[in-house]
């Protein structure tokens, strides 16, 4: 049985076609539609229930160090508010999930992670515990709203003051409150077009919900749903587990070198990514023929077999359909030309750099 | 939802007007809405052999693919290029965005009125 976020009535009143996905009932789109809800976001705000992510806490004395052993990326360093991307490895090198740490203060740290891992997530990281440090999982009682779009900061900035916006991407601020409402005001987000993720008790998010909604109509903000989610996350290039990389993937495979700090004395999957040999690599596609490419599609060069994709679709924004894959290294080279097997038929693509839309080199 | 009344219609949400022996061929103002934006359509090719209820093609949304079914079996005499392009022609005028005529009609589905297939897509929609 699916869970409901506390924004399902929500979801309802506006038209959100309620679809099963990592346990919850969320809406796949509103009666706006996928494409709209894109445009919406790359163009003004689109706003987000995300309230199935999982949260944990990391918290004790020995909290940095925990987390330096279960996860892949250094948390030395941090600054109070700071984010950091990382994956949790098996001791193989594939991948538990991945996710995002934020430091709260010295000694406390807030976790968000994928909501069909969530549970699997935490199991493993109370079997990995040691010293003096606890994680805690506080999931059901945390809403999180993301608010993404050129306009999303100045829809914001009318019931934020100027200087409790968290300063640098990848940061947040835990001490926030909008229209009354004590949140989490986080500049992070999943669809490439910048904006903020907001977190706040689960019972408050519907009253947060309804006033950013309100407050952002006039400049073109409208809620979107896990279709858009989807089709932006993928135009941005960016990776989600159970796609791009799973427990049969390691992140140095799917390109996430950068969250995976080998120069760490140690940390679960470490002696792995170090041994193992990597023979694939993930890329992008351009589809050049007629077709859209879809997940699961088998990927060959002159005849022969070199990958699979991960993801696909028609990249709205773009206008044309693209894809991600994994394929081996000698097929990866910008500008080779790749097919697609897609449901029989040959499709010609072509590998792209990463990420297919940027809000820079637009 | 529209429904008119001068097209049957395939359980499999496809409308048909037969005329003069020609069979044009569509997908429904329903099956359009359940689908979302189309942006990708396959049609067969003038001169192909259709078979009833059999697929003749398929749409694409931003999600997923769908086969879409011929009710009639017949020979492709003519298709609608500008579908390719512009397939979202499917979502704003569905009943004129046809995909394919067929001629030496020799079977036909079963084909509903537009007052069944009303009642079908509220089943359909009531049982998920």
């Amino acid at each position: 049985m699916e869970k409901k976020t506390s924004l399902y009535e929500i979801h309802q009143k506006y038209g959100g076609r309620i679809v099963p996905f990592g346990g919850y009932l969320l809406p796949v789109q509103y009666e706006t539609g996928v494409i709209a809800e894109h445009m919406a976001v790359r163009e003004a705000c689109g706003l987000f229930d995300v309230s199935h992510m999982g949260e944990i806490t990391c918290a004790g004395p020995d909290a940095l160090k925990l987390l330096n052993h279960v996860l892949t990326n250094d948390f030395t360093n941090m600054y109070d508010g700071q984010a950091r991307y990382s994956v949790m490895c098996y001791e193989d090198g594939g991948c538990v999930d991945d996710l995002i740490v934020y430091k709260v203060r010295e000694n406390s740290y807030f976790i968000v992670v994928n909501a069909a891992n969530k549970d699997k997530d935490f199991a493993w990281m109370k079997a990995h515990e040691q010293g003096d440090a606890v994680f805690t999982d506080i999931s059901n009682t945390v809403g999180q709203i993301a608010v993404q779009g050129p306009k999303a900061q100045e829809i914001l900035g009318r019931l934020l003051p100027a200087k409790s916006f968290p300063e640098k991407y990848y940061s947040a601020n835990f001490n926030a409150e909008i229209g009354g409402i004590k949140c989490v005001v986080s500049k992070t987000g999943y669809t490439g077009s910048g904006g903020y993720e907001l977190y706040m008790a689960a019972d408050q998010a519907p009253a947060m919900w309804e006033l950013l909604l309100e407050t952002g109509k006039a400049d073109g903000l409208i809620p979107c749903g896990l279709g858009a989610r989807d089709t932006l996350r993928l135009e941005a290039g960016m990776p989600l587990y159970g796609h791009e990389m799973d427990e049969t993937v390691t992140p140095l495979e799917t390109g996430l070198n950068f969250a995976v700090k080998l120069k760490k004395e140690e940390f679960i999957g470490r002696e792995a990514l170090l041994a193992g040999e990597i023979r694939r690599t993930r890329v992008g596609l351009k589809v050049v023929g007629r077709g859209i490419v879809r997940e699961h599609m088998t990927v060959s060069m002159d005849g022969e077999q070199v990958g699979m994709t991960t993801s696909g679709t028609h990249a709205p924004y773009l206008g044309y359909p693209i894809a991600m894959a994994l394929v081996s290294l000698n097929a990866a080279e910008i500008g080779t030309r790749l097919s697609v097997n897609v449901r029989g038929r040959q499709v010609e693509t072509e590998v792209v750099p990463l990420p297919f839309y940027s809000k820079t080199k637009k | 939802m529209n429904f008119p009344k001068e097209l049957r219609y395939s359980k499999s949400h496809e409308w048909v007007k037969i005329e003069d022996g020609i069979a044009t061929i569509g997908l429904t103002d329903y099956a359009q809405s359940e689908l979302g934006d189309l942006v990708f359509v396959n049609l067969p090719e003038v001169g192909d052999e259709l078979t009833a209820g059999e697929a003749l093609g398929d749409v694409e949304s931003v999600k997923a693919v769908s086969d879409v079914y011929s009710p009639v079996s017949g020979t492709v005499m003519e298709i609608n290029e500008e579908l390719l392009d512009h397939p979202e022609q499917i979502n704003e005028a569905p009943y004129e965005a046809w995909f394919v005529k067929v001629e030496n009609v020799t079977e036909e589905e079963e084909l509903l009125d537009a007052e069944a297939y009303e009642a079908h897509c509220a089943s359909e929609k009531e049982n998920g």
